[in-house]
């Protein structure tokens, strides 16, 4: 039976789509996704129910929000660069640069948001409007807190040398999550403040 | 299949093997293990614990209602006990129980020797351990959850519901939530890619196929009823207005969420339990599965199906009549892959040499129950029928039907079949015909009353009912019937007590079954194959029995030929459609961080709960260490040489 058998060389762990660990962030992001779908449903079926206008108090202003959405893409791109540098020259100081603009850029979406909320003249008990507007963007809000966790422990692995030799899978995959949160900030985006406008 | 007789060399790698995999003694061992076989008893385990709890509930409410206007219970602990009875059956019976003969046989059906994600593993099971504590914590202070196990508003509001039962709910549903998913994306990733070689899509078995779809939906639907819980409680808690209709908000919504959630859910329920009587009914036809795709089509379509006919459970709630007839097509149409499994059943029967066995009793009563609770469906699929039956008694009947009949019957004969495997020993023959007739005879005596007591007009979710309704020579047969039934659930319980210190050594293949898992030996190995298997076809261990091919299935410990993967813990990993190794598999060993997790986590939700600041955070804050160090990068080699068969 010997002559059966020849031996391989596979890799160990993989990367990609080849390892787990991808598959299993792609169904964290199904389950996330999905859950922005139920939250956005909610929201224009409040909306859809609605005897009065929606948002009762007109359209949300615009002002802070596209900064903010023009900050959080950037951010992405800015990921996406230091983790080219990093598959390319293996740079790793280069990689910890991007990810401390990357949470700076980051950081700096909550805080706008934060002023943003607090300007509004509406809190969470306000109405069935209020409730939903901050549900959908405090859920939101909350994977970019996650997000930025998940960005700073990469940063403390970068700079203590725990990347050297074969473990991108870390730095795919949490690069992964953060272009997610900010694809999904579009279609917030476009439900809460752009549809308003049109309405 | 090469048979090698064990010789020095297979004995050196076995102990090599067994030290690699095994769990550490003692008590860090126990609360540190991730194998799979362990984790999926602790889940059978658990989920029966719950449902003799769920059945004790189920009980006194039947003692209370054996006669017109009894006052045994009051109407609100009436109301607790139904709600925890639904709540505790679905949620932490039902699903847990197929999860854990999922996880058990998985690994070992499929050639591999763990899940994909074997802390994530642990960590679903310790969620749902502590998530079913944390349901059941205002039970002794008569403070449990009290609005029925779909908890509808605006009964369930803060208004009309004060007192933290609903928030205990709500909040219990979520965490819950939690270890379903997490639970759920570890068996789509095993399935994608823990596989042995060979085991290609079309050589899965049945119940692969039926844990596989509920995982995808769970995956997809159980986000939507955490929402709508997190609502709910934000809505008591802190005045938001999403179901107050006078803040704007809609009750419906409620509705709609639950539901887009609840019926794929119901659906989950049952899949992999069909899948157990696809794959243990042919062992005692002795013949394969008659159409084995056709079922495994109807499955996934079922599952597909499934999502588009939530508002059946609302057709009496003043939906357009356009949408309403739209989800009744949709619900008559769903029962067409049903059907199709069921004709398959049939057929496999009709054309086997039957074994009366007690699975084999329990499977084909399951059929018999299925058409029943399938039949009252399609009529409740009805607008028109479902508007006379809605809230009634025959909803009761249909109910415990399709979920007993679809789940708790396969389980009960899954559980006698895989016994000996589990545990090494056979269960009593002939208890276990007694057992049989006597949740069957008790089943139907308790439930099939159900269907003329909801025609003659006996409201659901009542605590009593007058005496001139002329139902109470009935409801005592429910009530004698429902005894019956656990008298065999006890019967079931002596046997196992019984088996497990004295039951005949089964050896490895004691059905002579056709599929990997009993190829290894009973109980397995802690590695399950010390070769990983080559399969060949879809019933490895019948090949040359069936001759549907020249080629053979390599399984047993034939060092040389295979692969061992002695060089740590390790596994193959494959491509998800053909299964053809790429890539070795680093396994996780003892790790206590899923059990801190999920402690972590208790505390948070605890901390929701009385809406205590500090121990949210703590909570928070315990997660976020834990899961660093969950996280933290391992060095290990790029490359690893292994034997490929061609
Ligand atoms: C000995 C077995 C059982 C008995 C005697 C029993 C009895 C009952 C009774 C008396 C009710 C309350 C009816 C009402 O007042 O509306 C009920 C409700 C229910 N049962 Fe069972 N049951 C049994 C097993 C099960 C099992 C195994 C499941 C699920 C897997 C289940 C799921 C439910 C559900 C979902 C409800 C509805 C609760 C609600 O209205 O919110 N039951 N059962
Ligand atoms: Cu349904």
């Amino acid at each position: 039976m010997t002559d059966r058998t020849a031996s391989e060389t596979l890799p160990v762990g993989g990367s990609g789509t080849v390892s787990t660990a991808w598959w299993g962030m792609a169904c964290l992001i199904a389950t996330e996704a999905i859950l922005f779908v139920y939250l956005i449903f909610s929201y224009v079926y409040l909306g859809s129910q609605q005897t009065g206008p929606w948002p009762p108090s007109g359209p949300p202003s615009l002002k802070l929000v596209i900064p903010n959405t023009v900050i959080l893409v950037a951010s992405s791109f800015v990921v996406a660069w230091g983790q080219s540098q990093f598959r390319q020259t293996g740079n790793s100081l280069r990689f910890a640069l991007a990810l401390a603009g990357t949470i700076i850029l980051g950081s700096a979406f909550i805080i706008i948001q934060a002023f943003e909320w607090a300007g509004k003249g509406i809190v969470l008990s306000t109405s069935a409007y209020s409730s939903a507007f901050f549900i959908l963007t405090g859920v939101h809000m909350a994977h970019v807190a996650v997000g930025l966790l998940i960005l700073t422990m990469l940063l403390v692995w970068t700079l203590m040398g725990r990347f050297r030799g074969v473990h991108h899978e870390h730095i795919a995959l949490g690069a992964l999550y953060w272009h997610f949160v900010d694809v999904v900030w579009i279609v917030v985006f476009i439900t809460a403040y752009v549809v308003p406008q049109f309405s | 299949m090469t048979t090698v007789q064990p010789n020095m060399e297979v004995t050196s790698t076995r102990q090599k093997l067994l030290d690699i995999w095994e769990t550490a003694p003692g008590l860090y061992g126990w609360l540190a293990t991730v194998d799979h076989k362990t984790i999926g008893i602790r889940y059978l385990c658990t989920a029966f614990f719950f449902l003799v709890i769920g059945g004790i509930e189920a009980l006194a409410m039947r003692v209370q209602l054996a006669q017109p206007d009894l006052k045994i219970l009051s109407p609100d602990a009436y109301n607790q006990l139904f709600s925890m009875h639904g709540t505790t059956m679905m949620f932490l019976y039902a699903l847990p129980m197929l999860s854990g003969f999922s996880n058990y046989l998985w690994p070992l059906m499929l050639g591999s020797r763990d899940m994909a994600f074997p802390r994530l593993n642990a960590l679903s099971y310790w969620v749902f351990l502590f998530a079913g504590i944390f349901l059941y914590i205002s039970f002794p202070l008569g403070q449990a959850p009290n609005g029925g196990w779909f908890a509808y508003v605006p009964n369930t509001s803060l208004e009309y519901d004060p007192g933290i039962n609903m928030d205990v709910f709500a909040l219990g549903l979520v965490f819950l939530g939690i270890s379903t998913v997490v639970g759920s994306a570890n068996f789509i990733v095993t399935l994608l890619r823990c596989r042995a070689p060979g085991m290609s899509v079309n050589r899965l078995p049945i119940l692969v196929w039926g844990t596989l779809t509920a995982s995808a939906a769970n995956l997809l639907a159980v986000p939507a009823v955490s929402l709508a819980c997190a609502m709910l409680w934000l809505d008591r808690r802190y005045g938001t207005h999403f179901f107050d209709v006078k803040g704007g908000g809609q009750p419906l919504l409620w509705q709609h969420l639950f539901w887009i959630f609840g019926h794929p859910w119901v659906y989950a329920l049952v899949l992999p339990a069909m899948g157990i009587v696809s794959d243990a009914l042919p062992v005692f036809c002795r013949r394969p599965l008659v159409g084995y795709t056709l079922v495994a089509i109807s499955t996934v379509a079922t599952m597909i199906l499934g999502f588009g006919v939530w508002v059946h459970h609302m057709f009496a709630t003043g939906l357009p009549v356009m949408s309403l007839s739209f989800f009744s097509a949709a619900s008559f149409i769903i029962a067409i892959p049903s059907a199709i499994a069921v004709f398959a059943w049939i057929a496999t029967i009709w054309t086997g040499k039957l074994q009366f066995t007690t699975p084999f009793l329990f499977f084909t009563g399951f059929i018999m129950l299925f058409v029943i609770g399938g039949v009252s469906g399609f009529m409740t699929a009805s607008v028109a029928l479902d508007w006379q039956l809605t809230d009634t008694y025959f909803i009761v009947a249909h109910l415990h039907y399709v979920l007993l009949g679809i789940n708790v019957f396969p389980v009960v004969g899954g559980l006698h079949f895989w016994f000996p495997k589990m545990s090494g020993r056979m269960m009593d023959e002939r208890l276990g015909k007694w057992t049989f007739w006597t949740m069957f005879i008790g089943f139907n005596a308790a439930f099939f009353p159900m269907h003329v007591t909801g025609l003659m007009g006996m409201p659901r979710r009542i605590y009593t009912y007058p005496a001139d309704m002329g139902v109470g020579w009935l409801n005592m047969l429910s009530t004698l019937g429902a005894f019956v039934f656990a008298v065999g659930v006890f019967l079931f319980l002596i046997n196992v007590a019984k088996s497990l210190k004295s039951g005949a050594p089964a050896g490895d293949n004691p059905w002579d079954a056709p599929t990997l898992e009993w190829a290894t030996t009973s109980p397995p190995p802690v590695y399950n194959f010390a070769t990983i298997p080559q399969v060949a076809s879809r019933y490895p261990l019948w090949e040359d029995r069936l001759k549907e091919t020249e080629e053979r299935s390599i399984i047993g410990d034939a060092v040389r030929d295979g692969m061992v993967l002695d060089k740590g813990k390790e596994t193959i990993g494959v491509t998800p459609l053909d299964a053809e190794p790429n890539v070795v598999l680093k396994m996780p060993g003892d790790s206590i961080l899923p059990f801190l997790l999920s402690v972590g986590m208790t505390g948070l939700f605890f901390g929701l709960l009385a809406q205590v600041i500090w121990l949210v955070a703590l909570g928070a804050v315990c997660e976020f260490g834990v899961l660093a160090l969950w996280l933290t990068p391992e060095p290990h080699a790029a490359l690893e040489e292994v034997e490929i068969h061609d």
